[in-house]
């Protein structure tokens, strides 16, 4: 194995594994088992109140939007745990591909996203008995892959900011609300106001939530291509700026010696 | 008298110490805008917004849970953490009176929740604040920061064996929103739920706010929300008894 193969793949297992205290299931579980289940039947039966969409909708939307949950969060204490445990300079100053070193991180947290999308799609469905044809699974497959993508290329954005604030975690929480309002994953996007509906067709989720609406009404994957491709391309643009953004951060910080300040 | 000096001066302290939080007051005076905006898009897009008040005051108590189901539950590990945690068991006063106003103080930034929502419902919404009882609903704000601060308490002392309790607790905290009924009425959920939601200190508190402001049966929902402070706080205090003993015996207080 390549040493660039190799720091991408044992690397990016090793980081992920440290992610989660060594994979504590104590930590685990509740963060991206149990919160997720809850928030899709939190908005499920806020939305039975308000009258507005049926109980698929919030299942299929919430579902899709917990991806942006690891995809953010991971991606960001890629480089902030590294500061925390103090070792984002021994990082740093390896000779080690950077793009080896970020995308080995990335790959882990995909799968992660994927898995607790589907873990919230299956417990909401089940719980809220919302019927989806078995037909569509594939498709629906598909969608979330290419969905938790795009919300890790998201979360390359939020990397950076661990270089440069202490708190990067607020602007985490941020981007996940915005993602929460703006993509149609509650609210259908045509009852936001226009600026809002602009503002969205430039975000994650939104294209891969319609894709997913369609294909579980019945939809060919065929359909949706252009929806999925427009989700892909989305996640890496940001991933590809968020990368360029970190190496940039990274020369600056070394610049002025501010590599450890916190 | 003493006691309650501890108490005051716990709660000024640490009242300070999470105002100067940076996720403390990003987050937490964030996240029940971002709720409140949510449920008023909701509301109205579903043709319902006479509803608004209530996504308004539901999303502020959302946020008094979510500090203390946040910070609360992991108080004892952050002093474990901090290495002030034998020195706080060593002071010669009851360990309940040091840890119960740190969680009180954590929830009670849950007033820059209701601060947060109630202005920006105002201004971005238009949606006025009736006050059909003033005097109960000036009562409603102690009452439901103290008792959702005493659940936090409580809940701390059950996740007390848990090195990740915060996060257990963070885990709690769509499940009490839920419960609660504090964005939707609990009507909306299945009857077996009903018992769990009048558990719940969030469940008063939201009444005791609503009540309030609209008018209803305010003095019954204070009066629960004096019963549970009473009850959390009972159950704390012997699960502290309990664990401080546990910890003393087997020295392992410090062990993280």
């Amino acid at each position: 194995m390549s040493n660039n193969a190799r720091i991408f793949f044992v690397g990016g297992v090793i980081a992920y594994r440290a992610l989660f205290n060594w994979l504590n299931p104590w930590i685990f579980v509740p963060t991206l088992v149990v919160a997720p289940i809850f928030q899709v039947l939190f908005f499920a039966f806020l939305g039975r109140s308000a009258g507005l969409e049926s109980d698929r909708f919030y299942v299929i939307g919430n579902a899709l939007q917990i991806a942006a949950l690891p995809g953010l969060f991971a991606m960001t204490f890629a480089i902030s745990g590294e500061r925390w445990s103090q070792t984002l300079s021994p990082l740093l100053a390896s000779p080690a591909n950077r793009a080896a070193v970020f995308l080995g991180r990335a790959l882990p947290v995909v799968a992660n996203a994927a898995f607790v999308c589907v873990v919230a799609f299956v417990a909401g469905a089940l719980i809220l008995r919302v019927h989806i044809a078995p037909g569509a699974i594939p498709a629906l497959a598909v969608v979330i892959a290419v969905t938790s993508i795009s919300c890790t290329g998201f979360g390359f954005i939020c990397g950076p900011l661990g270089l440069r604030w202490r708190d990067a975690i607020i602007a985490v929480n941020l981007l996940d609300a915005v993602l929460l309002i703006f993509c149609g994953v509650n609210i259908p996007i045509d009852s936001l106001p226009g600026w809002m509906q602009a503002v969205s067709e430039y975000l994650p989720v939104t294209h891969g939530l319609r894709a997913a609406r369609r294909v579980a009404d019945g939809a060919a994957l065929g359909d949706v291509s252009g929806l999925i491709l427009a989700e892909l391309a989305i996640g890496l643009t940001y991933a590809g700026v968020g990368f360029a953004w970190l190496r940039h951060l990274e020369l600056v910080a070394r610049r002025g010696a501010t590599l450890e300040n916190s | 008298m003493s006691s309650l000096r501890v108490l005051w001066a716990g709660w000024v302290t640490h009242f300070k110490i999470v105002s100067r939080s940076p996720f403390a007051i990003g987050v937490g005076a964030t996240w029940p805008i971002v709720n409140a905006t949510l449920a008023y898009f909701m509301y109205q897009a579903g043709g319902s917004p006479q509803t608004l008040l209530y996504a308004s005051l539901g999303s502020a108590v959302a946020g008094i849970w979510s500090m203390a189901a946040l910070d609360a539950s992991g108080a004892i590990q952050r002093q474990r953490f901090w290495g002030t945690l034998e020195l706080l068991v060593a002071a010669p006063v009851k360990f309940a009176l040091v840890l119960l106003p740190m969680t009180i103080a954590i929830a009670s930034v849950g007033i820059y929740c209701l601060a947060t929502t109630l202005v920006w419902g105002r201004l971005v919404y238009g949606i006025p604040l009736p006050l059909e009882h003033p005097l109960a609903f000036v009562l409603a704000v102690p009452a439901t920061l103290v008792s959702v601060g005493v659940l936090g308490f409580a809940l701390c002392m059950l996740l007390v064996r848990f090195r990740a309790a915060s996060h257990i607790g963070n885990s709690l905290e769509y499940p009490v929103w839920l419960a609660s009924g504090l964005l939707f009425p609990i009507a909306v959920l299945p009857a077996w739920t009903h018992p769990i939601s009048w558990s719940l200190a969030t469940t008063w508190g939201m009444r005791a706010l609503l009540h309030g402001s609209l008018g209803g049966p305010v003095w019954l929902d204070l009066g629960m929300c004096a019963l549970l402070t009473v009850v959390y706080g009972a159950i704390g205090v012997a699960i502290l008894d309990r664990f401080l003993d546990a910890a003393r015996r087997s020295a392992t207080l410090s062990l993280t």
